[in-house]
C-alpha cells in the first residue's frame, strides 16, 4: 500500500512482525514519530502515554522471541476512542467534566485486545461524550481532516478516523451510536464498520445511548477491519445485551465468499439533501457491483424519513439518564462555586459539560418528563419497531443494501456548528442502521473534485458480519481509493 | 404532542444550571428540533410493539457469586474531596 | 366524631445474597467504607449492571410465600433522581411492571389475654418489586460523608394497600412479614442493620367514610415498636388538627422515636418526576412454570399455618406455640423431639422453661447448644416412667445442656435414679402417714392434692431418690385402707 512503515495495513505489519523483518518497537517508535510529526496539526489525540506504548511493544516483542505470540494482532497499536476504558490510563470523553479522570478499570474491548498482544495506543478526540459529527464538540480541540485541514474529520469518532487516515496508528476503535464511526470514515477515507447490536461488549465504553451504542474498527483494509472486529467481538456476560453467537475467523471465512451478492437499493436514501458528487460516486459503485454479476434490487425503507427523530428522541433519552452520574461526587469536575450538596450538581454539570450535551440532556430530560412520556418515548420506540421491520422486509430479497455513508463530503470548521439541526442531519443515511440494530460498513469509493474523500455504506444481516466484510472487500479490491493518502 | 418546552423546568430536572443567554438559544434550537420530531404523529402506530432491546433475550443474569471488587484506594482515586476512606460532601439535607 | 385511620406500609427488605444485586462485588454489613465496591456500584464512566440470579429466586419465594401472583415477564426501569447516595443518580426499579402483585400478609391481633390467641386478618399487598439499595451519608458538622458499601444490594419493596386501620395491625403486619422474610431465607430482616425499613402513608376520616383522608408519610420508622410508637402518634396528631379546625396538608414527616415526636421535612421542593423509562442495558425476566414451580418446593411452611398445626397436631397450648413459632430452628428441635418422645406437651414445656432458660444464661443460639431433641425425649421419658424425678430432672437437663451428655448418662453418674426397694418405700410411706394428720384428715375429707402433704416427707427419707410412681402408688392403696 504504501513503503512508509506508518501507512501499513496491519496484515503487512503482522507479516513483516511474523518474519521477524520488523520489531514491534521499531513499529511503535515510528508511529509515535509520525504522530509526533503530525499530530500538531491534525490533533487527532487527546493524549498518548509514549512510555506505556513502548513498555507494551518491548513485551511483544519478548512474547515473539519466546514463540508465544499471541496472534496476528500481537505487537500493533490500536488507538483508541477516549470513551473505551483503559486501566491507569485516562478517560475523558473529550469532557471538561472527565478531564482529570484515570479509569482504575479495564473495558472488556481493551481486555481483549491485551490478550491478542496489541498495543493500547493512545486516547482519540471526539465530540464529548461522542455527541456531534465534527469533533468541534470536543472542549479540548476540534480534530481536523487530514484531507483538508480546514475540515472536520467527521465524528463523533473523528479522531479515530484521522488517527488512521493521518498515518498515526494502523488501527483504531471507535464507538457508533448514529454513524459515530461509518460517517469520520467515510470523510477520512479509511474503512470504519459498526457490527451488529450486542457483538461487541459495551463494558467499558462511556454510554451515550445505551441501545444504540456499539464498538467498532477503524482501519486501512476491510481486512484488516475484520481482523480486528475478530479479536473484540464475543459475548461477554459484564454485557446483558451482547449476543452469544459463534465469533468466525472473519479474515479466514470472507475471502472465501465471492458472491454474487443481491444488493439493495433504497431510494429514500438518495433523496434530497445528497450531495450530487457523493450521490455519482455511491452510483458508480452500484455500477460496479452490477456488472461483477451482483442483482441490483430496489428496496423500500418506507420510514426511513422518521429516523431522524426517532434517533433523537431515544438517543437524548437515554443519554439524559446516562449522564445523570456525573455529578462531580464520586469523580469528576467539581464546581469551587458550590456552596451545597445540591448545588454541587447544578454548577459542576453547567461547568463541567458543553453546549451539545446540555442540549441533549435537556431534550432527553423533557421527552422523558411526566406527560410526555407516550407521545415521545413510546411512541419514538413504536417507530423503531417500523423503522427494523422495514429492513427485516427488505433483507427478505437482498443480501444488503447499499447507500452513501454521508450525504456530504467533509464541510469545514465551524460550517454547521450554529445550526445543530443541521448538525444532526449528517446522521441522516447512518442513524437507520443504529435504530435496526444492524451492522454496517462504509468504504472508501471516491473523492470529490476538491479532493475531498467520499464513503460507500454497506448495510448487512444482523450477525452476518462476514457477508458484510466479503461484499466491502470486493469493492474495495478492485478499487485504489484508500492509497490516496492526505498531503500532511 | 405538544411543545411547550419549559426550559426552567426541565434544567431542574436535569441538575443542570443555565445562563439566561443558554435558555434563550436551547429553547430556540430545540424547538426547532421538536418542530422536526412533530412529523411522528402522522404515523399510525397503534398494534404495534416497542422496541427496546434491537434483539431482545429473557434471563440474561449470573449466578450470585462475590469477586473482589475495588481497593478502597483505587475506588477514591477519583474523588473530588475525601477523608476517613469516604466521599465528602458539603452537609446534605435529609429529603429530595 | 370519631375518625378511623388508614394505614398504608411500604416495607423495603434487603434480599440476603453473597453479591449485589446488579454486581458481582460481595454484599455485606458492618465493613470498613467504601470496602465493597466495584466499577458498577461506583458507577463509574462505562459500567454496565448484570442481574443477581439468587436475588430474582428470593423475590419470587417472597411472592409465592405471600400468595402473590408471579408476572410472566417482568422488566427493569430506570428511576431517575438525584441524591448523593444514588451513584448513578437513577436506580434500577421496577415501575410499571413488577415481578409479584396481589397478595397479602395474615396478621394476628393481640388476644384478650396473653393466653388466647388473637384474631387473624389478611392485609392485602398491592406489589413486591426488585430494586437495589443506595449508599449511606453520614452526616457530620459540616458536611456529610459517603460509604458506599450498601450501594447495590438487593433490595424488595413490598406495598400494601392501605388497608390497616390501627397502630396495633401496622405493627402485627410488619412483625408477621418479618417472620415469612426470615422463614424462607429470604433476608434476615435485622432492623438495626437496615435489612428491614418501613415507611408508613397515614390518613384518617370521619368514621363511615369511604374516601381517603390527605395522607402524610412517615419516615425514619426505624425498629418495629417505633413503627408502632410513630403511627400511634401520628393518628393522634391528625386527629387533634381536624379537632382544632385545621386541615392535613400532604407531606413527608420523621418521626424520631427518641422523643416520640415528627417534624415535617421541610426542604426545597424539587418536583418529582422520576422519568422511568425501561432500562436499555438490562434484558427483561421471563418466570415460566417450572421456576415458579422450583421455588415452591423450596417454600417453607408459614409461621401462622404451623402455629396451627403444632396446635391441632400436637396439642400444645397455644402460649407454647407463641413462643416456638417465631423461632424456625426452635420449631424444628420442638417437633423432632416431640416425635421422638411422642409427650409433646412435656417438651414443649422444657424447651419453652428450661433450654431457652440456659440459652440465654449461656448467651449462645440453639445451633451453638450441646443438647439435641433426642436428648429432651430421653428425659420427658425417664422423668415420665418414674426413672427420674422432676425435681432432680431440672438438674439433669443443665449438666446435659452444658456437656452434651445424654441423660441417661447424667442420672448414672449423679446416681439420680429413683429407689424402688418397696418395703423401704412403704415404711416410708406409712411414717409420712402417722407424721402429718392434718394431711390425712384432708384426704379424707375428698381433698385428693393433700396427698401431696405427704410427699415432701417422703422424699426426705428417701434422700430424693423415691420413684415418684411408686410414692404415688403406694400412698393411695395405703390411704385407701384407712
Amino acid at each position: 500500500m504504501s513503503s512508509d512503515l506508518h501507512y501499513k495495513t496491519a496484515t503487512e505489519l503482522t507479516e513483516l512482525l511474523a518474519d521477524k523483518k520488523l520489531s514491534s518497537v521499531e513499529l511503535m517508535k515510528s508511529v509515535i514519530d509520525r504522530t509526533k510529526a503530525v499530530d500538531g496539526r491534525v490533533k487527532a489525540f487527546n493524549s498518548y502515554d509514549e512510555k506505556d506504548a513502548l513498555a507494551q511493544a518491548k513485551a511483544s516483542d519478548d512474547r515473539r522471541a519466546r514463540g508465544l505470540s499471541a496472534g496476528p494482532l500481537d505487537g500493533i497499536p490500536v488507538g483508541l476512542k477516549d470513551v473505551i476504558a483503559v486501566e491507569g490510563q485516562p478517560l475523558t470523553a473529550s469532557s471538561k467534566m472527565l478531564a482529570n479522570f484515570v479509569s482504575p478499570y479495564d473495558s472488556t474491548v481493551t481486555k481483549k485486545l491485551k490478550q491478542a498482544g496489541a498495543i493500547c495506543w493512545g486516547r482519540l478526540n471526539l465530540d464529548e461524550f461522542a455527541m456531534g459529527s465534527s469533533t468541534e464538540n470536543s472542549a479540548f480541540h476540534t480534530t481536523r481532516n487530514p484531507y483538508d485541514l480546514e475540515r472536520v474529520p467527521g465524528g463523533s469518532s473523528g479522531g479515530s478516523a484521522a488517527a488512521v487516515s493521518a498515518g498515526e496508528a494502523p488501527l483504531a476503535l471507535g464507538s457508533d451510536t448514529g454513524g459515530s464511526i461509518r460517517q469520520p470514515a467515510a470523510l477520512c477515507n479509511v474503512v470504519g464498520m459498526k457490527p451488529t447490536y450486542g457483538l461487541v461488549s459495551r463494558y467499558g465504553l462511556i454510554a451515550f445511548a445505551s441501545s444504540l451504542d456499539q464498538i467498532g474498527p477503524f482501519a486501512r483494509s476491510v481486512d484488516d477491519a475484520a481482523l480486528l472486529l475478530g479479536a473484540i467481538a464475543g459475548h461477554d456476560p459484564l454485557d446483558s445485551t451482547s449476543f452469544k453467537t459463534e465469533v468466525p475467523d472473519y479474515c479466514l471465512e470472507l475471502a472465501k465468499r465471492k458472491g454474487p451478492w443481491r444488493l439493495g437499493i433504497a431510494k429514500e436514501y438518495f433523496g434530497e439533501g445528497l450531495d450530487p458528487e457523493v450521490g455519482a460516486a455511491v452510483q458508480a459503485a452500484v455500477e460496479f457491483y452490477r456488472k461483477q454479476g451482483c442483482e441490483i434490487k430496489e428496496v423500500s425503507l418506507p420510514h426511513t424519513e422518521y429516523a431522524l427523530d426517532v434517533y433523537y428522541i431515544i438517543a437524548t433519552a437515554e443519554c439524559s439518564s446516562n449522564l445523570a452520574r456525573y455529578d462531580g461526587i464520586r469523580y469528576g469536575h467539581r464546581s469551587k462555586e458550590a456552596t451545597d450538596a445540591i448545588d454541587i450538581y447544578f454548577k459542576s454539570r453547567a461547568e463541567g459539560f458543553g453546549p451539545e450535551v446540555k442540549r441533549r440532556i435537556i431534550l432527553g430530560t423533557y421527552v422523558l418528563s411526566s406527560g410526555y412520556y407516550d407521545a415521545y418515548y413510546l411512541r419514538a420506540q413504536k417507530v423503531r419497531t417500523l423503522i427494523r421491520q422495514d429492513f427485516l422486509d427488505a433483507y427478505q430479497s437482498v443480501d444488503a443494501i447499499l447507500t452513501p455513508t454521508s450525504p456530504t463530503p467533509a464541510f469545514k470548521v465551524g460550517e454547521k456548528a450554529a445550526n445543530p439541526l443541521a448538525m444532526y442531519l449528517s446522521d441522516i443515511y447512518t442513524i437507520g442502521v443504529n435504530l435496526a440494530g444492524l451492522p454496517g460498513i462504509s468504504v472508501p469509493c471516491g473523492f470529490s473534485k476538491s479532493g475531498l474523500p467520499i464513503g460507500l455504506q454497506v448495510i448487512g444481516q444482523p450477525f452476518k458480519e462476514t457477508e458484510l466484510f466479503a461484499i466491502a472487500r470486493s469493492y474495495e479490491q478492485a478499487h485504489e481509493w484508500g492509497s490516496r493518502l492526505p498531503a500532511l | 404532542m405538544s411543545t411547550d418546552l419549559n426550559i426552567d423546568h426541565v434544567a431542574n430536572l436535569a441538575r443542570l444550571a443555565l445562563t439566561p443567554e443558554e435558555k434563550a438559544r436551547f429553547s430556540a434550537q430545540l424547538g426547532d428540533v421538536l418542530g422536526h420530531i412533530e412529523q411522528l404523529r402522522k404515523i399510525d402506530v397503534s398494534g404495534v410493539e416497542a422496541t427496546a432491546h434491537a434483539y431482545p433475550v429473557f434471563n440474561v443474569w449470573a449466578d450470585d457469586v462475590a469477586r473482589p471488587g475495588l481497593p478502597v484506594e483505587a475506588a477514591l482515586q477519583n474523588a473530588p474531596e475525601h477523608r476517613d476512606n469516604m466521599i465528602v460532601v458539603p452537609k446534605v439535607v435529609e429529603g429530595e | 366524631m370519631n375518625y378511623e385511620a388508614v394505614i398504608g406500609l411500604e416495607v423495603h427488605v434487603q434480599v440476603k445474597t453473597r453479591s449485589k444485586m446488579f454486581t458481582r462485588v460481595e454484599a455485606g454489613y458492618g465493613r470498613a467504607p467504601n470496602t465493597l465496591t466495584d466499577p458498577v456500584v461506583l458507577a463509574l464512566p462505562g459500567v454496565l449492571p448484570v442481574m443477581n440470579k439468587v436475588a430474582l429466586d428470593a423475590i419470587i419465594k417472597a411472592g409465592l410465600m405471600l400468595g402473590c401472583e408471579i408476572a410472566p415477564v417482568c422488566k427493569w426501569d430506570r428511576k431517575n433522581y438525584f441524591y448523593p447516595d444514588s451513584p448513578k443518580n437513577y436506580q434500577i426499579s421496577q415501575y410499571d411492571q413488577p415481578i409479584c402483585r396481589g397478595g397479602f400478609v395474615e396478621i394476628e391481633l393481640p388476644g384478650s389475654a396473653r393466653n388466647v390467641m388473637g384474631e387473624h386478618k389478611r392485609i392485602p399487598l398491592t406489589r413486591i418489586h426488585l430494586e437495589e439499595d443506595v449508599g449511606k451519608l453520614n452526616h457530620e458538622t459540616v458536611d456529610s460523608l459517603i460509604d458506599y458499601n450498601r450501594a447495590g444490594t438487593p433490595l424488595m419493596e413490598i406495598v400494601s394497600e392501605p388497608a390497616m386501620h390501627s397502630a396495633e395491625e401496622a405493627f402485627a403486619y410488619l412483625t408477621s412479614l418479618r417472620q415469612t422474610m426470615i422463614y424462607g431465607g429470604i433476608s434476615d430482616c435485622d432492623m438495626e442493620k437496615g435489612q428491614l425499613r418501613c415507611d408508613a402513608n397515614i390518613s384518617i376520616r370521619p368514621a363511615g367514610e369511604t374516601k381517603l383522608g390527605t395522607k402524610v408519610e412517615l419516615k425514619n420508622l426505624n425498629s418495629i415498636s417505633f413503627v408502632r410508637d410513630g403511627i400511634a402518634h401520628e393518628i393522634k396528631r391528625q386527629v387533634a388538627v381536624i379537632q382544632a379546625g385545621g386541615t392535613i396538608v400532604q407531606e413527608t414527616r420523621d418521626y424520631d422515636g427518641q422523643t416520640g415526636t415528627s417534624q415535617s421535612l421541610r426542604t426545597k421542593e424539587m418536583a418529582h418526576d422520576y422519568r422511568y423509562f425501561p432500562d436499555p442495558d438490562l434484558m427483561p425476566v421471563k418466570v415460566d412454570e417450572a421456576w415458579k414451580a422450583r421455588i415452591k418446593s423450596e417454600c417453607p411452611e408459614l409461621p401462622f399455618d404451623k402455629q396451627r398445626r403444632f396446635i391441632e397436631q400436637y396439642q400444645v397450648p397455644y402460649t407454647i406455640t407463641s413462643v416456638l413459632v417465631p423461632d424456625q430452628e426452635l420449631s424444628a428441635f420442638f417437633e423432632e423431639a416431640a416425635k421422638l418422645s411422642g409427650k409433646p406437651q412435656q417438651v414443649g414445656n422444657w424447651i419453652v422453661n428450661d433450654l431457652l432458660r440456659e440459652l440465654g444464661n449461656a448467651r449462645i443460639g440453639l445451633a451453638e447448644a450441646k443438647v439435641k431433641p433426642a436428648h429432651i425425649a430421653e428425659l420427658v421419658k425417664l422423668v415420665d416412667s418414674g426413672t427420674l424425678l422432676s425435681n432432680a430432672a431440672k438438674d439433669v437437663f443443665v449438666e446435659v445442656f452444658q456437656t452434651g451428655d445424654s441423660p441417661a448418662a447424667v442420672v448414672d453418674r449423679k446416681g439420680l435414679k429413683a429407689e424402688t426397694n418397696a418395703g423401704e418405700l412403704e415404711q416410708w410411706c406409712r411414717d409420712a402417714i402417722a407424721a402429718n394428720p392434718k394431711s390425712l384428715a384432708d384426704f379424707k375429707a375428698g381433698k385428693d392434692s393433700a396427698i401431696n402433704g405427704f410427699k415432701g416427707f417422703i422424699m426426705k427419707a428417701a434422700k430424693g431418690k423415691a420413684n415418684p410412681k411408686l410414692v404415688d402408688e403406694t400412698l393411695r392403696r395405703l390411704l385407701a385402707g384407712l
